[in-house]
């Protein structure tokens, strides 16, 4: 009796500090996010991507007309490449189909993606690198060796493959982008572990008899925060391209969907007459893109980090 | 240094074992063999079976495997489907293209980006520098083929300056028209430069804030020199691995810019051999790309070991 009350005592301590550690953590993250709102690349970035977000989310609902309907006059013809104007505000494409619409239509599949993409290999990246990095000794030695292995590919070669062959569909290409990123957040993520796991914090709750789980979820997660920050904000942007790359390549989301790289890829037909088409998508893409860098570097200086950047 | 080198190059031949392993089992695993594909439309069982036997595919994928690499090791990368041609040869009419494409890049990036780098560490939160930053933000966060077309609307369909597409005849050269290498090389070098030189910027700024730098202005050297003797060979450090590594990021970018501007080097016949199922075409490039990243960052890791003792510890 009295040692089954101690465990299942136990037990929701554990559940408790596993809970304490997570909403730690978010208050961390919200710091992060505060500190980087005070840098001016910060102050831009984060305003621009959640403006992302949000046309991510009621873009479809917002837009003028269907994405994918061709538009008609009064004649019933269909308005091909029309400049853009009051009624057709970027014009329409060389199907008649508002580019707007598109345009708007696309960010949602787009970010959808990228940002589940990116969310899948922060998350088994994170998973990886810290229990690795605690654990240490062999265990550590054989996991990095894998990663290393797994990074031995360049991301968009392995991304092709794996998409020609089990075909490109949304799933496809998170779990893909998911697999790609993982060595690399790993990596990361293990190195702040090994550095946070020599502090007095640590060592002491190691001396307490902690079990390692409690230690790395309220001890080790919130403290990794500034640079799991970074680095979840560096994957996103590459997330962004990457996706739209495999758009672009035509291995991205199958038309007539809207999707912003492949919009860009079928715009270089009349670039001369409707430049508009590929400029609107290209608009979009890069401003996503910029958003989330200067977020990066809003977060990296915010932390006295330097800002460099590295390669995939 | 001999050990360290020992046990890099060890991993490299594990890794790539793994990886052509990998890029086996995954083109195996394309839908419809390389039998159906050759045929096409209107194969009877009886012809897909004799067509199958006549490629080999009748036996297991171990044999083949050993097989495939054996003519690997030999230099027999075997015959693509489609062109009927060796593959050695296939690959040998584009390589050059894309050797040309890199070569260019690197010659026009790097040493400008460089350069730019130490002038913005240097001259920290000036007005220049500011603009320079903002400038590699954007430059870096524009994938290819934006870039490319942004060009391409600007200097060839607006200014028609150069040609938007880079077509040659097979087997001529694209120096003898160097015009259509303009656009890819400069979309390219918008992504490399700005790389080499937010590097540059940020380790020169971190070495400016060392103690033997202080030291050096405030015992009156003059700036010239503290410049040439402790900040530049210092922050070059991490500058040379990182052009290493963009080695291996440049195959990338040249299968995106290839593309966009349909240049024919072994980035669009990738994307051509994925099109037509050309298997052990598909097969022998992404082997080739791989070879080539590993490479490259092997390279990356000895710069490092040669110019960080302290890291060939790890």
């Amino acid at each position: 009796m009295a040692s089954s009350a101690t465990t299942s005592q136990q037990g929701s301590r554990f559940g408790q500090a596993i809970v304490n550690g997570v909403a730690a953590s978010g208050r961390m993250l919200r710091n992060e996010l505060a500190l980087a709102l005070r840098t001016t690349a910060g102050k831009i970035g984060l305003p621009l991507v959640i403006f992302h977000l949000i046309l991510a989310t009621v873009g479809p609902l917002l837009a003028p007309y269907s994405a994918t309907d061709f538009q008609r006059d009064e004649d019933n013809r269909v308005l091909q490449l029309q400049s853009p104007n009051t009624t057709y505000w970027l014009g329409t494409d060389n199907a008649g189909r508002d580019v707007l619409s598109r345009v708007m239509s696309g960010a949602s599949s787009i970010i959808a993606v990228s940002v589940a993409g990116a969310g899948l290999g922060i998350f088994l990246g994170t998973v990886v690198g810290m229990s690795s990095g605690y654990k240490g000794g062999r265990t550590d030695e054989i996991v990095m060796r894998v990663m290393d292995g797994l990074m031995s590919f360049p991301s968009l070669l392995l991304a092709l493959l794996v998409l020609s062959t089990l075909g490109a569909n949304h799933e496809n290409i998170i779990a893909t982008i998911g697999v790609v990123f993982m060595p690399r957040v790993a990596r990361v993520l293990r190195s702040v572990t090994l550095s946070l796991k020599t502090l007095e914090f640590v060592q002491s709750a190691r001396l307490r008899g902690e079990p390692a789980l409690y230690i790395i979820f309220r001890e080790i997660l919130p403290n990794a925060i500034p640079v799991l920050a970074v680095e979840a904000s560096v994957r996103l942007s590459y997330a962004i391209l990457l996706a739209s790359s495999l758009g672009f390549l035509g291995l991205g989301v199958q038309p007539p969907s809207p999707d912003w790289g492949l919009m860009i890829s079928e715009s270089r037909n009349f670039l001369v007459d409707a430049p508009w088409i590929g400029l609107a998508p290209a608009a979009g893409v890069a401003s996503l893109v910029v958003g989330v860098n200067l977020l990066t570097d809003g977060l990296r200086q915010a932390r006295g980090l330097p800002v460099g950047g590295d390669h995939d | 240094m001999a050990r360290f080198l020992m046990v890099r190059t060890g991993l490299i031949v594990v890794t790539l074992f793994v990886v052509s392993l990998a890029i086996f089992a995954v083109t195996e695993i394309l839908p419809g063999d390389a039998a159906v594909m050759s045929l096409r439309q209107g194969a009877t069982e009886e012809n897909l079976k004799a067509r199958r036997a006549e490629l080999g595919l009748d036996r297991s994928p171990v044999v083949r495997y050993a097989e495939w690499m054996g003519g690997v090791v030999r230099g027999d990368l075997g015959e693509s489907l489609i062109r009927k041609t060796p593959i050695t040869e296939v690959i040998g009419g584009r390589i050059g293209n894309s050797l040309i494409l890199a070569v260019f890049t690197f010659a026009v990036s790097v040493p400008s980006a460089i350069l730019a780098g130490i002038w913005a560490g240097v001259k920290r939160d000036s007005w220049g520098d500011h603009t320079m930053s903002v400038g590699s933000l954007v430059a870096i966060s524009l994938p290819e083929f934006v870039t490319g077309i942004l060009l391409m609307v600007i200097f060839s369909t607006t200014l028609h300056w150069l040609p938007s597409s880079s077509f040659i005849f097979p087997g001529t050269n694209p120096l003898t028209s160097p015009s259509i290498l303009v656009l890819p090389v400069l979309t390219l070098t918008g992504v490399l430069f700005a790389y080499v030189m937010r590097m540059t910027r940020a380790n020169v700024i971190e070495v400016m804030e060392t103690h033997y730098v202080r030291t050096a202005i405030l015992k009156g050297l003059p700036m010239r020199r503290v410049l040439l003797r402790h900040v530049v060979p210092n922050a070059m450090l991490p500058t040379i691995s990182i052009i290493a590594m963009n080695l291996g990021w440049m195959l990338g970018g040249l299968i995106i810019v290839e593309n966009v501007f349909s240049y024919p080097g072994l980035g669009r016949l990738l994307l051509e051999s994925i099109d037509s199922r050309d298997v052990p075409l598909l097969q022998a490039l992404s082997l080739l790309i791989a070879v080539t990243y590993a490479v490259s960052n092997l390279a990356a890791d000895l710069c490092y070991g040669v110019l960080n003792p302290r890291i060939r510890l790890a």
